[in-house]
Formats: C-alpha cells, structure tokens, sequence
C-alpha cells in the first residue's frame, strides 16, 4: 500500500478487501445470532440440568430441558462411525499413496470425489432402504434404525476425509525417509507402519479430527436411520436422537417465541462449543503436520 | 586379489525407461578398503552406488543387465533384498533421522530384525553411537527429537542406524555435501576409523575428499567409467585425458 499505488489499484484491492469480510461478518453474525438467542434459556432453566439431564419434555405442563441424551446420541454414533471410518480410511489412504498404480488411485480417487459429492439427502435413503434392511435381518432389531445404521452411514460420510488426508499426508512425506527405513533392510510394510504412518501421523490425526466435526454436525442423514428417540441410547441397536436431529425435530412443532425455541438455539450453542473446539484440534494437528514434513 | 573383492559390478547396464544411465560398467570393490565414485553431475556415481543394495528395485520403470556380486554371490538371485541391505547399509546425501528420537533411531534397524531385549538395544544403540563418534555429544538426549540435533549430529546419526544393523559395507552417496566443513572433516576422519570394520563405497562430489579419504577410485563420465584404481595413480598419473581433464577441474 505505497502511496503512488494508482488509485483504480487502490480501489480493486478495497472491494477484495470486502468481499473477504463477508466470511468472517457471517460467522460473528452468526454466533452472535445462536448465542443471543439460546443464551436466555438459562434464565429459566438451571444450566447444569440443561446440560445433565436426560429428561427432553419440553411440552410438558412442568417442561424439562435436559439435552445429556443428545449429547451422548451425538457422541456415540460419531464414535461408532469412526471406528468403522478410521481403519477404512487409512488402509485405502495407504493403499492410493504407497500400492496402488496412478491407474488404480485414479480410479479410486474418482470413486472417492464422488462419494464426498453425495447429498447427505441421498446417504439417508441408502441407509433407511438398505442398511436398516440388513441390520433388521441380521440384528434383533425391529426397525433397523438406531445408532449403528445411522454410525454406518456417517462412517461412509467422512470416509473421503479421512482417505484424503491420510494419502495427502503420507505422500507428503519425504521420499529420504521411506529410502532411509529400507536400506536398513525394514520390509516395504513395515517401513509403511513404523515411518510413514508415523511420519504423517499429525496429518491423519487432522482428518480423522475432520471427519470427527462432519459427523457430529451431519443432519439429514441420521435423521433418516437414527430412530429418532428423544432418550437416552443404551446400544448399538437402540433409538437415539442427535444434537443436530433435536434441532429440525422439535423446531417443526415448537411455538413461537416459546421457552421451547429458545432451548433448540441453546442446543445449537452446544453444537456449536463441539465444532469450535474441533476446529481448533484441526487446527493445532494441521500445525503441528506442516512442522514435521519440514523437518523443524 | 579376487578373493579380496567385497563387492564386484560385472558389465552392469542400467535403463531408467528407454534413457541408457549405466554403460557396461564393471567395478571391483576391496573389503576394508575406501572406494570414492567421482565424476561430474549425471553421470552415474549415485546410480550405480544404489545398485549395490538395490535401492534402484524402488524406483519404476527401472531395468538392470549384468551382474553384481556380493562375497562372490549374485545380489539378484542369491539373496533376499532384506537381508542384502542389512549387510550392506546406506547413508544418503541429505541427513534423514526419522521424526522419532535419537535413541529410536538408531534402535529402528535392530528392532526391525526382531531384536527386543531392551538391555541388548541399549547396548547396540550405545555401541553404534560411539562407532559413529557422536556418543559424547547425544548421550544426554537420547530420548529427545533427532530432529533437533544439528545437521552434522544427524549424519552421523544416520551412520550409527546403520552400524546398528551391524552390516559388512557401508555405501555413502555424497554423506557430507549438505554440511558444512567441520561436519565433514568430522565424517571424514570417522570412514578412515570405519574401514577397519567396514568396507566402504562413498560417492562424492568434492575431489579433495576423495583424495584425502579414498584407497581406490573410479570416474564415472556419461554412464561410463573411464578409469579406475588406487587413488594416488588417479590423481597423480591418470592415464585417460579425460579424467585428468576432470581432476584438474578443466570441467565436471
């Protein structure tokens, strides 16, 4: 920003320069908006009930707010889907990065694109028309809907994250040091498990971290195969209701200007807290990933 | 003589695809003996030092005709790649610890070969270390980074991984051109130690280190070797123009 910086030069940079406030005024709108709508539940409702209790009546003569069982809803099938997702993901990651052929990882690679392109819409039907089939059949459960269908789905869901993180990192890793580990005679295997994966593992753990956040905020899919119970999950079978899910549920019947509304916005800042600390652990492994391939 | 040859290159060619690399080389390594490959960027050195434990079968697209023997044994039908580079090691141009600490590294080669006792590591790592001569400077942190020692601490770092795994050659493909000159005085003193124990084969850029290090010398030129022998005789009676054109630093 020199002063003989001609002044159409001048005004080009200011309009860029807006433009790329309108990202950051929607996010500061944004919680703003949450916070100032959610926040006055707790006026009425004591926050550790809000937070520590399973009982969700808000409709009730005496209404209670307790959200617990949509937290643990949330951090259960995020759990499960992971620990479908994770192994997954890294073995396909490794797989496109270290085996496959540029043919092979190409295809892959296509296949994965799409995948990442699906509407959720379009992964809830999937679950709803074939996966909650199967599990009805194989399972004692009578719907097939429940944590582990809505796990599955989500697990397929954060599969491309996790699948390109994983090769991003691990082709990222200098080439000396795959070189290194096998001239000391260490097998190509395990050069892959004790150099690579180590190598990048700040990277793999960012994706994973990644697929922890789109999981736990997705919401039309496990709509669709969660069950959709406001209680507490007792298993892999049972009915359960996410923060997300609580959200588009009870905003369909929840009155205007109503303690009730305002609990779907408190539940939001919830949803919110978990995405923001998210964020920063991607942040702080993305960091973390960058120092190591550079050898600091 | 023969009976002394570590390592022998037999009518070696080399193809990356359909770009001829090597040319028919042959070359005869001494066991216990310092053999320097020169030459100018390009011509082979570093190819041809990576035939020796095969580091070439990593790269694609690559064909190799002749023969390479090892103790007087084919390296491509009468051994196991594994074992071939655990007898014959490598360090490489630029410094590469693994992100793990110093201990760990050095603990890796061994480990792999599924040695497990934690005593007979702490032995081996110790041992390695002071071959290597960095023990004094790193026994204090062996359990931090490796990554935190300096570039020169890291080289020989990478040579103590390799002791480690206790092999009888050690290959060196430029060790010291990423360092500075009391590094390499440093790495050069520690292979005239080493070649007691070892035979070593070390390809480098800089003359005066081939000159002050090497037994024996081969020039490679465009894929070719245009003269080998002891080193003195290359240096000071070359019998090829063209090495005492590249010696004397007419090119190269």
């Amino acid at each position: 920003m020199k002063n003989d910086t001609p002044s159409h030069e001048r005004f080009i940079e200011l309009m860029l320069f807006l433009f790329a406030c309108v990202s950051i005024i929607s996010v500061i709108g944004i919680t703003f908006f949450i916070f100032e709508e959610g926040l006055p539940l707790f006026v009425h409702v004591n926050f550790f009930e809000f937070l520590l209790s399973s009982d969700w009546s808000p409709t009730a003569d005496n209404p209670s707010f307790g959200i617990l069982a949509f937290i643990i809803g949330s951090i259960f099938v995020t759990t499960i889907s992971l620990i479908i997702a994770v192994p997954i993901g890294i073995a396909t990651g490794v797989f496109m990065s270290e085996y496959a052929n540029p043919k092979w990882s190409s295809i892959v690679r296509k296949g994965i694109e799409l995948l990442a392109g699906i509407p959720s819409v379009i992964y809830g039907l999937f679950g709803f028309f074939f996966i909650a089939p199967i599990i009805r059949t194989l399972t004692s459960s009578d719907t097939g809907l429940g944590v582990l269908t809505a796990s599955i789905i989500l697990g397929i869901m954060v599969l491309p994250t996790i699948i390109n993180t994983t090769e991003v990192s691990l082709r990222a890793v200098p080439r000396e040091l795959k070189e290194g580990s096998l001239a000391l005679g260490a097998t190509y295997w395990q050069t892959i498990i004790r150099t690579l994966i180590p190598a990048a593992r700040s990277g793999i753990i960012a994706g994973i971290v990644l697929g922890i956040g789109r999981s736990i905020g997705e919401t039309m899919a496990v709509l669709m195969v969660a069950g959709n119970s406001p209680i507490m999950p007792k298993g892999l079978l049972s009915n359960t209701r996410t923060l997300t899910m609580n959200i588009v549920t009870d905003l369909k019947y929840a009155e205007v200007g109503s303690l009730h509304e305002t609990s779907l916005f408190t539940t939001g800042i919830v949803l919110f807290i978990f995405i923001l600390f998210i964020n920063l652990l991607v942040h702080y492994f993305m960091k973390k990933s960058l120092e190591r391939t550079q050898g600091k | 003589m023969v009976e002394n040859n570590k390592l022998s290159a037999k009518r070696v060619d080399l193809f990356y695809g359909d770009f001829q690399a090597l040319h028919d080389v042959s070359l005869n390594m001494e066991k216990n003996k310092v053999t320097a490959l020169i030459g100018p960027s390009g011509c082979g050195k570093s190819t041809f030092i990576r035939c020796l434990n095969r580091m070439n079968d990593v790269i694609e697209g690559v064909t190799i005709h002749g023969d390479i023997l090892y103790d007087g044994k084919n390296i491509r039908t009468d051994f196991d790649v594994i074992e071939l580079r655990k007898q014959i090691g490598m360090v490489f141009q630029k410094p590469n610890p693994f992100p793990m600490t110093v201990f760990e590294n050095v603990a890796y080669g061994p480990k792999i070969h599924g040695i497990k006792d934690k005593t007979r590591l702490d032995e081996i790592v110790e041992t390695s270390l002071r071959d290597a001569a960095l023990w004094d400077e790193v026994k204090d942190r062996l359990h931090k980074p490796a990554l935190g020692i300096s570039g020169g601490q890291q080289q020989r770092l990478c040579i103590a991984r390799v002791l480690a795994v206790n092999p009888e050659v050690v290959l060196m493909d430029e060790p010291t051109s990423a360092l500075d000159p009391i590094s390499t005085s440093r790495i050069e003193d520690l292979i005239d130690v080493l070649k007691r124990d070892y035979t070593i084969v070390i390809v480098t850029h800089n003359m005066q280190q081939a000159g002050r290090i090497s037994d024996k010398t081969a020039f490679f030129y465009q894929g070719v070797i245009v003269e080998d022998g002891p080193t003195e005789k290359i240096f000071f009676n070359p019998e090829n123009p063209q090495t005492e054109a590249y010696i004397t630093g007419k090119f190269g």
